[in-house]
């Protein structure tokens, strides 16, 4: 199956631009209306927004053109091009991250044979971004925000890496469409019904990849560099107006790529039981059902932010080093077994 | 048998989720119950459009009978922040009885609160032997010049229509409950 007209390369490239663009947008903009905003006060028996919009459902647009007018201060101690350069470096780690997902059959940015790699490289990207805006800010909340935010990063990348390491045993591949195709067709100890969900055989995977993407977007309960009880904001202290917004935006899309990312390599990605894989039915349909399981997995993600107070820095790091990454190594191990034996 | 201990986490996830169905879905089971209506399963009151009942005893602003006010100045004495303005003057009355003596009165010139210095401590309430301030639950006195919150006589013996009776005390309670004179 080809499409039916040919573009250049430039204008294929731009086309890729915007959908990365509205993937950002429509993605972070959802997760915040629908569960920062909404779910968010129903869990507290409050309404939220009610007055832009019906429901309060243009309080997001109000919220950015509030943001756009304010003043964009560079405070007088900071490093101005590196102070002004670090949202940027966060945002783009996410647009990056996008890139590699795939949302059906031909609907795809790039088809990369180590798609997963790539995507779990990239998200290391953003810690430097959120080093950088700590450092160069000049300000003592924003240095420590920005050094705890470093040394949570690294240590819940170690065991998502080892949870994805499960579903590409599993799998067999590091290719994301490779991971959705054995999902559809894989078998459950010799039963193929429903295909092979790695949610099924790979729940402790799962839910150590959740854990790992709630304190990869500092999100509570793992906002330690975010305290505002303790540093301000941390990193994002000195921020105003528009720069502010980028950080905003960047985590709650990176929060939507996460969720994507985990309904890829845990809830089979944008396919369907009893539908075939080349159906071109599926280049349509695919994004919607990806957005579908990318909603449900945001719901569990903001569910437990909503509900849990912080962890304090010790508890963090050890419940990382202590409890994850082991359970994640003995995960891999049986995985291991299980594939050789059957 | 002892019931199994639920972790405390799982315990969390489900108040959160119960809450969130709570709001969603207030009208229970059956057909009615799957339309969400947060307006209705919110304890939210959307204050412009629909307005809030004061709690009992709530203190919205202070209500002054004028006729019980005897000038003693009991109030703006004791008031912490100053915030009560009286005048008066001595005036005679005729005697109680026919062939009496004529008695010597105080009259209010002048009976202003300022709600801009107010800090709603109650303690010229309290403090009134008289029966003439009592708490009324009006909130809605807000004013755009700073000035304007200064309410004089006129306009607190306004508020004394909005005060309510005062409730009943415990069962068994030795002492009257008090009237307000209407």
């Amino acid at each position: 199956m080809s499409l039916a007209v040919d573009l250049s390369y430039w204008q294929q490239s731009t086309i890729r631009g915007l959908a990365v663009l509205i993937f950002v947008i429509l993605g972070a903009g959802t997760f915040v209306i629908a569960f920062l905003f909404k779910m968010m006060s129903y869990m507290q028996s409050r309404l939220g927004p009610m007055e832009a919009g019906p429901h309060g459902s243009l309080q997001l647009l109000a919220e950015v053109g509030k943001f756009l007018q304010k003043e964009d201060i560079t405070p007088e101690n900071a490093d101005p091009h590196l102070f002004r350069a670090a949202p940027f470096i966060v945002l783009a780690s996410t647009f990056l991250l996008v890139v590699v997902v795939p949302f059906g059959p031909d609907a795809y940015f790039t088809n990369l044979d180590t798609g997963i790699f790539l995507a779990l490289g990239l998200s290391s990207v953003s810690v430097i971004g959120v080093l950088i805006a700590g450092w160069a800010s000049a300000n003592k909340y924003s240095l420590i925000g920005g050094l705890r935010a470093a040394g949570q990063l690294i240590a819940y990348e170690l065991p998502m890496v080892l949870a994805v390491v499960g579903v590409v045993i599993q799998s067999g591949t590091l290719n994301l469409q490779g991971i959705v195709a054995a999902q559809h067709e894989g078998e459950i100890f010799g039963w193929g019904g429903i295909g092979n969900p790695y949610i099924l055989t790979q729940l402790v995977g799962f839910f150590v990849f959740l854990i790992a993407t709630q304190a990869e977007l500092t999100q509570p309960p793992f906002d330690m560099p975010v305290a505002e009880s303790e540093i301000v904001t941390g990193y994002i202290t000195e921020y105003t107006g528009i720069r502010f917004l980028l950080f905003f935006i960047g985590e709650f899309a990176t929060a939507a790529v996460f969720a994507v990312l985990a309904s890829t390599l845990f809830l089979g990605g944008w396919s369907v039981p009893f539908v075939d894989l080349d159906d071109n039915v599926m280049n349509i349909a695919g994004p919607l059902i990806l957005f579908t399981k990318m909603m449900l997995v945001g719901f569990l993600i903001f569910w437990v932010r909503f509900t849990f107070p912080r962890f304090r820095e010790d508890q963090l790091q050890a419940f990382a080093w202590k409890y994850l990454i082991p359970i994640s190594l003995v995960n891999i191990f049986f995985t291991m077994i299980l594939k050789v034996a059957f | 048998m002892p019931k199994p201990k639920i972790p405390g986490l799982f315990t969390g996830l489900r108040i959160t989720f119960g809450e969130l169905m709570k709001t969603l879905f207030p009208k229970g089971r059956g057909i009615k119950g799957l339309i969400p209506a947060p307006t209705i399963g919110a304890v939210t009151v959307q204050y412009p459009h629909e307005s809030e009942t004061p709690a009992p005893r709530s203190r919205g602003v202070i209500a002054l009978k004028e006729e019980n006010c005897t000038v003693c100045m009991l109030c703006s004495r004791s008031c912490p922040d100053w915030c009560i303005y009286i005048e008066g003057h001595k005036t005679k009355a005729p005697p109680r009885r026919p062939g009496g003596k004529e008695r010597t009165v105080s009259a209010l010139d002048r009976f202003d609160i300022d709600y801009a210095l107010c800090m709603y401590c109650g303690i010229c309430v309290e403090v009134c032997p008289f029966d003439a301030l009592f708490w009324s639950p009006e909130y809605e006195y807000s004013e755009p010049r700073l000035a304007d919150l200064l309410h004089d006589m006129d306009r607190l013996a306004e508020w004394m229509e909005t005060v309510p009776d005062f409730e009943d005390y415990e069962a068994g309670s030795a002492a009257k409950v008090r009237k307000v004179p209407r």
